[in-house]
């Protein structure tokens, strides 16, 4: 396998002078193409800091980043858009739909943002991850009208819309009952296996953490396991 | 960037009822600028039509020669030939310019008159008067003498006079009583009494007879040319630019109305600014109504711009759609306002029959093209600050919340 990202001597303070928090501290880690990770640690160990920092939406204090080659610490704030759109899908805890659109344009979001417009491709394959969610029949439901296992589901299919190579997933079944974060987490997993996308995924699950197979722990700022 | 187009219009449409107060309050503003204009170019209208409706637009009166000096080779002065007081100066060549007058565009009517003073007998009774002879057909011409007569007839010919009420109430005078006319010349004449007419205009109704252009001929010894050419224009705002285009064609000195109406003009100009003064208010009211509640939008959509941003949209695309957002509430509030303001002009008589004890509003003037682009212009101006706002957000801290 080749390596997908590398971070090395990562580190990321908050506040300054006696307020001054240093949250990772020198962090370093590599993901290779087609992993499917699980992020371990206990609440404040910087797992939250650090996929922020991966999915480039925010920077390091000071540290290296790179990701299919490029710099992504040095590059600017436009470079980065364009480069999370690209490479990056996001799953949050709490979905984060736009609730005033439907579960389609939802979906298709990140690719209508890149062209300017809902593109007759854009939303056939939106309707062809839906309907891979098993959400066929809720394509045009206003997203706010969904249920949380499906609006999660929905959160899945734009994070992979436009084929990245990374999906960030940060405690994507922590506000699922068991059985919706068990479709969800299927879902991931088939995708990993059949597309080859990389997942990191936070969670403090070890169900959840034992669908993955490999396990980076993190504590005290650096990656302890 | 239809897709911006389009996550604006559907963020409008999410909130019907907040975008339909917001588009309401631009739209009662647009209401007040248009009413506004509407009511200060009636008014502007009414007064001119008032004041200066009834006179000349343009007006050409013969030049006096200068004094003539005869000098002999060695500089002594020979001879000097002093302006004469009593000598009427002469526009001899009327006829030729009459017809290069008429062409000129927006001149409406041209009046060659002979004026002058005279004093008019009745009895012993003796009133001095101003004394102007019109072309028989062309009595209205500038005056409208026809629409003021009460009674009798406004036609002139020979041997008859018209006159006003107040000068026939001093002079005791009715319709067909014969009467003297004595020019400043010496020169004078019997005439009948053929019309009496009332303008409203005390000084005009108490010293303006009206006589035929033969018999002010003879009352002020004139055989050829006149003394005034009066023309009267379409549009009463063009008599500057028409004054000069006249006298490039033919030389002779034609001068506006608005040369001497200084404190008209002033009058005009101030009432001018005070509604500019008051559509400016309009405008602002329209910015602040739009920034603030584009402001708010933008505080309640901070988790959902932080989304967007986290999906790969660029401060610009976030920009746009706000913008956006601004655009669309000044178009649907413009145009709403502009059509509530036309409803509203709509009962209002038109600006040819202002009536007394109405407001004399004019639709026409209602400036409905500019309230809609400056309201758009401005509505985009006031979603600046907010979606500047919105591009700021911190994606990480928006989706945190």
């Amino acid at each position: 396998m080749t390596a997908l990202l590398e971070v090395s001597d990562l580190v990321k303070t908050f506040g300054t002078g006696e307020a001054e928090t240093r949250v990772l501290r020198g962090l370093s880690l590599t993901l290779e193409k087609g992993e499917m990770a699980a992020l371990l640690g206990p609440s404040g160990s910087g797992k939250s800091t650090l996929l922020t920092i991966l999915g480039t939406l925010m920077k390091p204090t000071s540290g290296h980043y790179t990701m299919l080659g490029q710099d992504l610490v040095a590059a600017d704030d436009r470079a980065l858009t364009e480069f999370r759109n690209c490479h990056i899908g996001f799953v949050f805890q709490f979905h984060n739909l736009l609730p005033d659109f439907t579960a389609l344009e939802n979906v298709v979001f990140p690719t209508a943002v890149r062209m300017g417009r809902e593109t007759p491709a854009a939303l056939q394959r939106g309707r062809e991850l839906l309907t891979r969610m098993g959400l066929e029949a809720r394509i045009d439901f206003p997203s706010a009208n969904l249920s949380g296992g499906q609006k999660q589901r929905v959160a899945v299919a734009r994070a992979l819309m436009n084929q990245p190579e990374l999906v960030l997933a940060d405690e994507p079944t922590g506000n699922l009952d068991r059985a919706s974060a068990t479709q969800v987490m299927d879902l991931i997993a088939e995708i990993n296996r059949d597309e080859g996308t990389t997942f990191l995924i936070s969670t403090h699950d070890e169900k959840i953490a034992g669908l993955c197979r490999r396990k980076i722990v993190v504590g005290d700022g650096v990656v302890t396991g | 960037m239809l897709y911006a187009l389009k996550i604006a219009t559907r963020y409008l449409t999410a909130s019907k009822a907040q975008t339909a107060l917001l588009v309401l309050g631009v739209a009662v503003g647009v209401f007040i600028f248009i009413f506004m204009s509407a009511l200060i170019g009636g008014l502007a209208e009414f007064i001119l039509s008032r004041t200066v409706g009834d006179i000349s637009h343009v007006t050409i009166t013969a030049e006096d020669s200068d004094p003539a000096v005869l000098i002999r080779p060695d500089g002594q002065v020979l001879a000097v030939t002093e302006r004469g007081h009593a000598r009427t100066a002469t526009l001899a060549d009327a006829a030729t310019f009459i017809p290069l007058i008429e062409t000129v565009p927006g001149v409406i009517t041209v009046s060659p008159q002979i004026t002058g003073a005279g004093f008019l007998t009745r009895g012993a009774q003796v009133a001095q008067v101003s004394v102007s002879g019109l072309e028989p057909g062309r009595e209205s011409a500038i005056l409208d003498l026809d629409g003021y007569t009460t009674q009798g007839s406004a036609r002139l010919g020979s041997g008859l006079i018209v006159l006003g009420e107040t000068l026939a109430d001093d002079l005791s005078l009715r319709l067909g009583q014969t009467l003297r006319l004595q020019s400043s010349g010496g020169v004078s004449t019997v005439l009948t009494l053929s019309g009496i007419y009332n303008t409203g205009n005390g000084m005009i109704d108490a010293s303006s007879t009206y006589v035929s252009l033969s018999t002010a001929r003879t009352l002020f010894a004139l055989p050829q040319g006149v003394t005034r050419i009066e023309i009267k224009l379409g549009d009463l705002n063009a008599a500057d630019a028409t004054a000069l285009r006249i006298r490039a064609l033919t030389g002779l000195d034609a001068v506006p109305w608005t040369d001497g109406a200084e404190q008209l003009m002033e009058a005009l100009n101030a009432q001018a600014q005070t509604g500019y003064f008051l559509k400016s208010f309009a405008l602002i009211t329209i910015v602040i109504g739009v920034a603030s509640a584009l402001l708010l939008s933008t505080y309640r959509r901070r988790p959902e711009i932080g989304i967007m941003r986290a999906m790969g949209a660029g401060r610009g695309f976030v920009i746009f759609v706000f913008v956006t957002q601004g655009a669309l509430i000044g178009l649907m509030g413009g145009l709403s306002g502009a059509a509530l303001g036309y409803l509203a002009l709509l009962p209002f008589p038109s600006r040819d029959a202002f009536e007394v004890g109405t407001l004399p509003m004019d639709i026409t003037q209602g400036s409905y093209g500019l309230a809609i682009t400056l309201t758009v212009i401005g509505a985009i101006l006031a979603s600046i600050l907010p979606a500047r706002a919105a591009a700021r957000v911190d994606p990480v801290t928006a989706i945190g919340q």
